[in-house]
């Protein structure tokens, strides 16, 4: 049940993030420096020996998509991250003692740290033209679906794993060993071989993989080298699934736990 | 009665922190929580702020039965903690339109009652200020201006000037009393400080989880005797029972200091130097009960270390 103390909350907390973000300065050149970083350094290494199976195309440009979901999985670790600060500084007790359902609090958090990785990201995709990627034949509706989606799920994740260790810590631990594979076995590094059957079945199973997918196919079309063999709709559903579920799971993990601090 | 609760109780596994805690609060009155760290203060306090469910009991509002975590509660509550719970990233004026907009106050008339509030708390000049840049007594009267935005019934405060300096303790305290009065909000609070509990309209003595009393401050004090002897030694303990025998008064000894309640309590005091070597103690004094004495006297424990101070 959604009353007009939830949409208010919501909207606070969405918009308090964002604020926050913009306001950082530094925050907003370590959003765009630290992946032109990765994408420049790893991307140039790789591309003397890392050829794209049946494809010419060069590794730079391979990696790309990739990269964008890096800073939308990043952003999300680290907006998230304040929901522990903001226990520990009282905020959050603050905005629980308020008339707005936990679910509420959830919802808003996420799609504020969920925001924050999408203006991250759309900086990044400023490059898009240096990586081969023309700003006028990108798919937009689709890149911004898939990330949008991506973010929420992960930022949800963010929020469970905050909500549930309370430590700054135990959640970069946490988020180094679960979040940081999910990304480098989702095809944003290298592709499914057939040669690998157990890396390809994880890929499968990775819904971050269907984020890289659908982002590749958003930047290079519906046939982009590296996509996941299905369509771009079927890699969306896929990430509604994971949004959806990482959503409700947080909501109940505030819901049930972690009633006085 | 504006607030009223019957019988919560609340347990941690087996260690009961509410034993059946009764009260009646009227509109526009301060009402304090009076006792030491471990008598179920904060316990009470997060009931009473929604966090935290009771394992039984009723709470009412307006004599109208309600559940402790019902949004009707939360949106007539205003609610200040202990910890500090601004966002010191965002200036006073947005901490304030953010505490608004979470409680559905329009947008102009939060504009109209930030501008009033930070007027009130002597916050004006420092409206678009960095709240990270504010001290501890701006804060906490910052806190309370975000309390107050919604314009709720009751205002509930846990421990609300912790941590402050004197004159910031002072203006707090005057901004408080300043919202309460007839017609005007029921402010709540929890406290172990005497001097805090000065400032109530009348207190709820809490001990090991129940109230053993609700009276004023004055009716309080007028319970005790008339003086009170102090007298500091280093064995406190031994001390006290030498007093109680030999002046046949009732001595009790808390830290490195002894209690004797008593009327004309400076008559005692030639005795007990003449009484004891030079070494016993350091020294024999003679002051007014304070309400810690009373605490002491009704509940038959001590405040604790930090109240005496």
């Amino acid at each position: 049940m959604i009353g007009g103390y939830d949409t208010a909350a919501i909207r606070v907390l969405w918009w308090r993030d964002l604020v926050r973000f913009f306001r950082q300065p530094s925050r907003l050149v370590g959003a765009l420096a630290q992946p032109i970083l990765f994408w420049g350094i790893i991307g140039s290494g790789m591309s003397a020996t890392f050829r794209i199976p049946g494809s010419g195309e060069g590794y730079l440009r391979y990696f790309y998509p990739g990269v964008v979901l890096m800073v939308v999985l990043f952003a999300a670790i680290f907006t998230t991250l304040s929901v522990i600060e903001d226990r520990h500084a009282g905020f959050l007790q603050a905005v629980l003692a308020g008339p707005a359902s936990r679910g509420a609090v959830v919802v808003g958090k996420v799609l504020g740290s969920a925001s924050v990785a999408l203006s991250q990201a759309a900086l990044f995709l400023l490059l898009a033209p240096a990586a081969g990627f023309g700003l006028t034949s990108i798919d937009w509706p689709v890149l911004v679906a898939a990330l949008a989606l991506a973010a929420v799920g992960l930022a949800a994740m963010g929020f469970t794993v905050a909500w549930l260790v309370d430590n700054v810590q135990g959640y970069h631990a946490i988020q180094m060993t679960l979040l940081v594979p999910l990304w480098i076995v989702s095809g944003a590094m290298f592709p499914m071989s057939p040669d690998h059957p157990v890396l390809a079945t994880v890929m499968r199973l990775n819904p971050v993989a269907y984020a890289v997918s659908a982002t590749r196919r958003a930047l290079g079309g519906p046939d982009a080298p590296g996509a996941l063999p299905g369509s771009t709709a079927r890699d969306l559903l896929v990430l509604v699934a994971f949004a959806a579920v990482h959503l409700a799971i947080a909501v109940l993990a505030a819901r049930r736990n972690g009633a006085r601090r | 009665m504006r607030l009223s609760a019957e019988e919560l109780r609340f347990a941690y596994g087996e260690r009961m922190a509410l034993d059946g805690v009764s009260f009646a609060i009227a509109p526009g009155e301060v009402f304090g929580f009076l006792g030491p760290n471990g008598a179920g203060k904060s316990t009470l306090f997060a009931i009473l702020a929604g966090l935290l469910p009771p394992a039984s009991g009723r709470l009412f509002l307006d004599g109208l039965p309600l559940d402790p975590s019902s949004r009707a509660l939360r949106a007539r509550m205003g609610v200040v903690f202990q910890e500090p719970s601004l966002d010191v990233k965002l200036s006073a004026e947005e901490n304030l339109h953010l505490g608004a907009a979470l409680f559905r106050v329009p947008r102009d008339e939060a504009r109209r009652r930030a501008a009033a509030l930070l007027e009130a708390a002597g916050l004006s000049d420092r409206a678009r200020d960095p709240v990270g840049r504010f001290s501890g007594g701006m804060r906490r009267r910052l806190e309370i201006a975000r309390a107050l935005i919604h314009r709720p019934e009751v205002l509930l405060l846990d421990e609300p000037t912790t941590g402050l300096d004197a004159l910031s303790f002072r203006r707090t305290w005057e901004a408080l009393r300043n919202c309460a009065g007839p017609g005007g909000t029921t402010v709540v609070l929890t406290t172990h400080r005497p001097d805090e509990a000065a400032f109530c309209d009348r207190l709820a003595i809490l001990s090991r989880g129940r109230v053993v009393a609700v009276e004023t401050p004055a009716s309080l004090l007028s319970r005790l005797a008339g003086d009170v002897v102090v007298v500091e030694a280093d064995e406190a303990t031994a001390l006290a029972a030498e007093i109680a025998e030999r002046f046949g008064v009732p001595a009790r000894a808390s830290g490195d200091t002894v209690a004797i309640e008593r009327e004309r309590g400076h008559e005692l005091v030639p005795r007990i130097v003449e009484a004891f070597p030079a070494g016993r103690f350091r020294s024999v004094s003679v002051r007014r009960p304070s309400l810690a004495d009373a605490f002491l006297h009704v509940a038959g424990e001590d405040l604790g270390q930090e109240a005496r101070s």
